[in-house]
């Protein structure tokens, strides 16, 4: 979307991710998603008196992994107190990294060759959950709330990108190919729907060139379409207060997903009211030279990386093979590809069945096993499965599993390819006199007669370059 | 002599504390919390360049746990100890706000 009038949106992200540990950031508690509520709980995420935070390793370490991905500087670091009262936060002040972060700038290439720059992305833990009652289930008009604390103490990372970004598009691009990188990590699933991976915009509107205007927080952004939405409605929003002769009030915004707009949620707080110090309960952080090496021997390759790999399978890839594979990144498909293209699939038709087969049940792959995979495309690829039979077995393969062989066999599909193919078609030949001789004298056109017939014959099941060479050997 | 802290002050920091003053406690409090700044203010005299800032009386840092899951509390248990608990949640008032 572009905006009238000479407008530019101006949007900055700040994303929180929670990491993929065992144990919570400062107790023992299990990190688990989907537990009975109020099951791993204990005096430290309690907040009960006496109790003493101790810092996990681990989320030390996938914090320094998402830095390393994002070209920040691993920083000697410190944790603050951020004081404010709501019930999701029993002990009334939530652990945070405030004026020294453990990764410090950084920034983030898209695939449309357009930089983000990464102000910082630092330690902190999430709050409970509050499940409200009465009224609608919202928290305006309900009677009371009810709380669980299994992810109190949840770690968290949050990474805030500098104002860099210019258009709705470009903030969906970020957001997923950051989602790229966390799970590359190991640091996060990237499940935005579990709210595993959450984000607010900043958004504000200004003439090209001119300083950046006054900027709203949009919160309450549970996927990437809502994340472009919402940010499309905010700037227009803006742009219609501005050419009305009003201003923009620095607030907070919550998107509602059914309405489609964002409202008020409350005018920002000053840094200053949430009185930041430091938690005297935990001493610096300041990862060491070798520390760092060892996170960093860890890595593994990044989607931009991956994706241009994959890529370069490819001879002079059409820029629908290009979308295609960076599908098959997003979805981490690429080491199923990669060993099918290694076991002889070609790569088009690997990419291919990837990004659109696999990408369509993608809850179910996996189970699904690279052997299956490749022996399923071979057969498609040595002509014994037409494309829509291989496509039907891969989908089965998919939902229930079993042998690619077995299936196709089951289904009746590969024995068309061998002889009894052969015999259907020295069989329309004999019917078909008069069109073998045209075929034979040269008229090509014939071959597609002889393959109508064979699919009419066979329920569409034969696969027409087999009909052809069937054809052709008897020519 | 003058405060070097407002009595507004005060009662703002008061609120974000959630605590109540009464107008008499305000003026305590604008004086006792004042000549608190007053004392750390007398660092100022001191040349303290080349000093760098300390939160913590020992030089430790790095100290970490391994990631690995302890035995968390009973939930019966702790949830008795609340106030009010309803489906192995806690219970509270109605919220007035999102948080901030």
């Amino acid at each position: 979307m572009t905006l009238a009038n000479g407008w530019e949106i101006v949007v900055g992200l700040e994303v929180h991710t929670e990491l993929k540990t065992a144990s919570k950031m400062f107790c023992g508690c299990a990190n688990s998603f989907g537990a009975e509520p109020n099951t791993n709980i204990c005096p430290v995420c309690l907040g009960l008196p006496g109790s003493l935070p101790v810092l996990n390793e681990r989320a030390v370490e996938l914090a320094m992994a998402i830095g390393m991905a994002l070209h920040s500087t691993i920083a000697p670091s410190t944790f603050h107190r951020k004081n404010y009262f709501y019930p999701d936060m029993p002990k009334d002040f939530q652990i945070s990294q405030y004026d020294l972060p453990i990764n410090v700038g950084g920034y983030l290439d898209l695939p449309d060759a357009s930089r983000v720059s990464i102000e910082r992305a630092h330690l902190e833990e999430d709050t409970g959950k509050s499940t409200h009652l009465g009224g609608t289930g919202r928290l305006q008009g309900a009677e009371r709330s009810l709380v669980d604390y299994n992810r109190s103490g949840v770690p968290l990372v949050e990474i805030v990108s500098g104002p860099d970004i210019r258009s709705s598009a470009q903030a969906r691009a970020y957001a997923q190919e950051l989602r790229g990188i966390l799970i590359a990590t190991g640091a996060s699933d990237g499940r935005m729907e579990e709210g595993s991976m959450r984000i607010d915009a900043n958004v504000s509107i200004r003439k090209a060139n001119a300083p950046f205007g006054t900027r709203c927080e949009i919160k309450n952004l549970n996927s990437l379409r809502s994340l472009q939405r919402a940010i499309d409605y905010e700037a227009l929003r803006q742009v219609e207060l501005l050419e009305g002769g009003g201003t923009v009030r620095q607030e907070t915004r919550h998107w509602d997903e059914l309405l489609g707009e964002t409202s008020t949620m409350r005018v920002k707080e000053d840094a200053d009211d949430y009185r930041y110090f430091r938690e005297p309960d935990l001493v610096d952080l300041a990862p060491d030279q070798s520390w760092q090496d060892r996170v960093r021997a860890g890595l593994s390759p990044m989607p931009a990386e991956r994706r241009q790999k994959l890529a370069a399978r490819l001879i002079d890839p059409t820029s629908a093979q290009l979308d295609a594979v960076e599908v098959v990144i997003d979805l981490g498909l690429d080491d199923l590809v990669e060993r099918a293209v290694d076991e002889g699939v070609s790569a088009t038709l690997a990419i291919s069945r990837a990004a659109n087969e696999l990408a369509a049940s993608i809850d179910e792959v996996k189970n699904f096993s690279s052997e299956s995979f490749t022996a399923t495309l071979l057969m498609e690829q040595r002509g014994e499965l037409s494309a829509t039979q291989a496509k039907t077995v891969l989908a089965e393969l998919l939902t229930h599993g079993g042998d690619p062989h077995e299936v196709a066999r089951e289904m009746g599909f590969e024995q068309l390819s061998s002889s009894s193919l052969g015999a259907t078609v020295a069989a329309l030949i004999e019917e078909h006199p008069d069109e073998w001789t045209r075929y034979r004298e040269g008229d090509e056109k014939l071959a597609q007669f002889f393959i109508g017939q064979v699919m009419k014959l066979t329920k569409g099941q034969a696969n027409g370059k087999s009909v052809v060479a069937e054809l052709q050997a008897r020519r | 002599m003058s405060s070097p802290l407002r009595r507004e002050e005060v009662a703002h920091v008061a609120k974000l504390a959630r605590l109540s003053l009464t107008d008499a406690e305000l003026d305590l409090f604008t004086e006792q919390l004042g000549q608190v700044l007053e004392h750390a203010n007398d660092m100022n005299s001191l040349n303290l360049e080349g000093v760098v800032a300390t939160a913590h009386p020992f030089g430790l840092t790095n100290v970490v746990r391994s990631d690995e899951v302890r035995a968390s509390l009973d939930r019966d248990e702790v949830l008795a100890m609340a106030p009010d608990a309803q489906d192995g949640r806690f219970a509270v008032p109605r919220i007035m706000g999102e948080a901030p």
